[in-house]
């Protein structure tokens, strides 16, 4: 049986060859056919969840309560001292200064990135924008949004702070930050999907044990992390827990 | 464990009330005019048991509360009330989160110093294999027209 692989579409493009080394590597490990699919949107991602496809996922924290509550998921490890978090940023020339600033009608450009997207609205609830206020214009890449901001096309940006910290610096500094989210605990997790849950064990043990082996090291490198650390049953109920009370 | 506040404690002018906080609780409460301002981006996170005793507290709750953590853990929830927030809006929250169900609204907690901040909080019940196991309270920066509306509205509910 060959079992399928998949990360949450919002990966960062430099780290894609690393997911396919990841692959090979956990391939050889494991002793088993693991194919990787690489979804170009959360919907085709969600269509394949829904229909049993999937047997690992690299989540995104947004669907963490759908694929353990709703399709027998389990959390197996997470990147060491990595956090999703958020920017709202304007053009440099906006008169705006602080969120509070934004007014209802403000044109917002995001991307589909369900929590860096949630994040993002709940930084802009401050000058009472909501979903229902806004004008959202929706991008295939963060480099989009800034583009929209420097052209005029949009008031405020959503970006995952990585990706606006991969920004070229030209593009930075004709953007101004208004807000950065500090919230530390929502984050992108390895889940084991029911067909392989009951080598959930074996699989943690070799994805913990990366760091110590030469190979594993490299792989690690490859996809910008620098160990995976264990992600308890109750330490992902709680961040599912988190993300129903920001999704309100 | 709760206790009443202190003098020494209180950063600048104060008044002060006996309050009667959930669980039967009496605590003395002595409160300033002194807003601290939510800061941006931050969450403030924490979880109680079923009868809202705190368990565990984050960094910002920690800088916003004015306690130590020490001083967080085993204490009700209750520590944050202030005496301009209506009983009628805590029963509301109880009511709710025992049914199961999320609780949203505008709260004024009383810091440590007697100072206060406003926040936009939610709380959720902690359901585990079908039992609430607990509660978990996020908070977050309100808008400042919510306040208004609030500041308004809370004395006419007392």
């Amino acid at each position: 049986m060959t079992f399928r692989l998949t990360v949450s579409p919002d990966f960062t493009p430099d780290h894609l060859p690393g997911w396919y080394i990841f692959n090979t590597w956990l391939q050889k490990q494991l002793g088993e056919g693991i194919h990787l699919e690489m979804y170009n949107s959360f919907q085709a991602q969600h269509e394949a969840i829904v229909k049993d496809q999937i047997d690992l996922i690299y989540a995104n924290p947004f669907d963490a309560a759908m694929l353990v509550r709703e399709r027998g998921f389990l959390p197996l490890v997470k990147a060491h001292g990595l956090s999703d978090e958020a920017i709202i940023a304007v053009n440099a020339e906006s008169p705006a200064k602080d969120v509070a600033d934004l007014a209802p009608g403000t044109r917002v450009a995001a991307t589909e990135d369900p929590d860096v997207r949630l994040m993002g609205m709940i930084m802009l609830e401050p000058a009472d924008l909501t979903s229902s206020n806004i004008d959202l214009h929706l991008c295939d890449t963060y480099v989009l949004v800034a583009k929209k901001l420097l052209r005029g096309e949009a008031d405020a940006g959503i970006f995952l702070a990585e990706a606006f910290d991969d920004l070229s610096g030209m593009i930075k500094k004709q953007l101004k930050v208004l807000v950065h989210s500090q919230i530390g605990v929502i984050q992108h997790v390895l889940m084991v999907g029911p067909r392989l849950t009951d080598r959930r064990d074996e699989l943690r043990d070799l994805l913990l044990a990366m760091p110590s082996d030469e190979k594993g090291q490299d792989v690690l490198n490859n996809l910008g992390f620098d160990a995976l650390i264990n992600v308890e049953d109750e330490e992902m109920e709680f961040m599912i827990d988190l993300m129903d009370t920001l999704n309100t | 464990m709760i206790n009443d506040m202190k003098p020494e404690d209180i950063i600048g002018d104060y008044k002060e009330v006996m309050l009667d906080l959930y669980g039967g609780i009496k605590r003395l409460c002595l409160y300033s005019e002194v807003e601290t301002p939510y800061p941006d981006g931050k969450l403030i996170v924490s979880t109680t048991d079923t009868n809202g005793i705190i368990t565990h507290v984050n960094q910002s709750f920690v800088e916003m509360s004015g306690y130590t953590e020490a001083e967080l853990i085993n204490a009700p929830h209750s520590i944050l009330r202030h005496p301009d927030i209506p009983a009628a809006a805590f029963k509301d929250l109880w009511d709710t989160v025992l049914r199961g169900e999320k609780w949203q609204g505008f709260v004024k907690n009383l810091r440590k110093d007697g100072g206060y901040y406003w926040v936009k909080a939610t709380v959720i019940p902690n359901i585990r294999k079908g039992q609430i196991v607990g509660y978990t309270s996020v908070r977050r920066k309100p808008s400042r027209s919510k306040v208004e509306e609030c500041i308004k509205l809370y004395p006419t509910l007392m």
